[in-house]
């Protein structure tokens, strides 16, 4: 492995790592959940994404391996679910929002009427 | 140079698993939670690629490319029970 | 007789290239395989595909790529210095973006392409009215929002894919 292909799966190493902890801090510390959801869906994913590469340069420039392009399937994988999770959880919060905000709106009538 | 990237990159993933554990504790809500999971699971899959080039084993990539695939089922399937639960509720 | 083998090249391509990417196919016989699933996945899954619209130019096709690509890395720049910043100064929002196209493949594909962009999220595509409700983690000026996404990913996809005629049903 030489020197150059070193340097740069060391620099995606480092680079995906950081963005996977910057989408869970965007987790732990977004106000609501609408906000949360911009963090883990594509923070992560990038983050993911680079450490995928660097895996994919790692093993491809060692002697014996030839190419190494596993991590491609992984990476199509997650780049094609990410927005459907998102978007699947956007509305189950939704709907849930929507369930709370009528329920609310029930009592207070029941409470009116008694 | 490359062991010292692998190194700081555990920790930083494994900070974002505590983080990730944090959000999955608190709440407030279950979509939350589920939001929680979710990024768990990927984050699961970024320390097994790592594990992967630390070890320089390729057996790892199964288990990622697994990761993948049932984390985002699983995600589905929540959904759509917090969707459709108050149907049958 | 090809057309007929293949009614999604696309999709068969795809499957094809997977199944060799995961299973390292050296041998004949997983290429063999490969190509068998080439043939009855399409098949298999034929009844949940809408109608796909024809990719009339992969030239831009592979430009809006790079676009996207580029889009990602820089927005996600953006995003991670507004997640780590006071986050006080965040106007997140819900935005509403008229669309022009009107086929259910491509507005899949914009909503995704949207969703990945970071800052921006997806929520719903509504094809009554064909409006894709968006949110939005920091828009100050919407209006501008809106403007960027129609200019930016819509109508490169409109052209790509050759819809900017209504279907016809």
């Amino acid at each position: 492995m030489n020197a150059l292909s070193e340097a740069a799966v060391a620099a995606l190493i480092v680079l995906g790592a950081l963005f996977v902890l910057l989408g869970s801090i965007g987790l732990a510390r977004l106000p609501d959940f609408l906000t949360r959801l911009h963090g883990p869906t594509k923070a992560t994913t990038l983050g993911v994404g680079a450490l995928l590469l660097a895996s994919a340069i790692f093993f491809s420039s060692r002697e014996n391996g030839g190419i190494s392009l596993h991590e491609l399937a992984i990476l199509f994988f997650l780049f094609i679910t990410a927005p459907v999770t998102a978007h699947l959880l956007a509305k189950a919060a939704l709907h849930r929002q929507a369930r709370v905000d009528d329920r609310r709106r029930q009592g207070e009538e029941a409470s009116k009427e008694l | 140079m490359l062991n010292a990237a692998i190194e700081i990159a555990f920790v930083l993933i494994g900070a974002a698993l505590a983080l990730n554990l944090y959000r999955l504790l608190r709440g407030p809500d279950t979509s939350d939670r589920i939001l929680a999971l979710d990024t768990l699971g990927i984050n699961a899959i970024a320390l097994l690629v790592l594990f992967g080039i630390n070890s320089a084993s390729t057996a790892y990539f199964e288990a990622a490319l697994l990761l993948a695939l049932l984390g985002f089922v699983g995600t589905v399937a929540l959904c759509k029970f917090l969707l459709r639960g108050d149907i049958i509720e | 007789m090809i057309h007929r083998l293949f009614p999604r090249p696309f999709l068969s391509l795809t499957v094809f290239l997977l199944w060799m990417v995961i299973t390292h196919a050296v041998s004949a016989g997983l290429l063999l395989l490969g190509a068998l699933l080439a043939i009855v996945v399409p098949r298999l899954t034929r009844p949940f595909w809408p109608d796909p619209p024809r990719l009339v130019r992969p030239g831009q096709a592979l430009r809006f790529l790079g676009v996207f690509a580029l889009d990602i890395v820089t927005a996600n720049w953006r995003v991670a210095r507004q997640v780590i910043g006071p986050l006080h100064r965040l106007s997140p929002a819900f935005v509403e973006v008229p669309l022009d196209l009107r086929d259910p493949f491509v507005a899949t594909l914009l909503a995704s392409v949207v969703s990945l962009t970071p800052g921006t999220l997806s929520i719903d595509v509504d094809r009554q009215r064909w409006i894709l409700l968006i949110h939005a983690l920091d828009a100050p000026d919407p209006q501008a929002l809106v403007r960027e996404i129609k200019a930016r990913y819509e109508s490169p996809l409109k052209e790509i894919f050759a819809c900017s005629m209504p279907p016809s049903k």
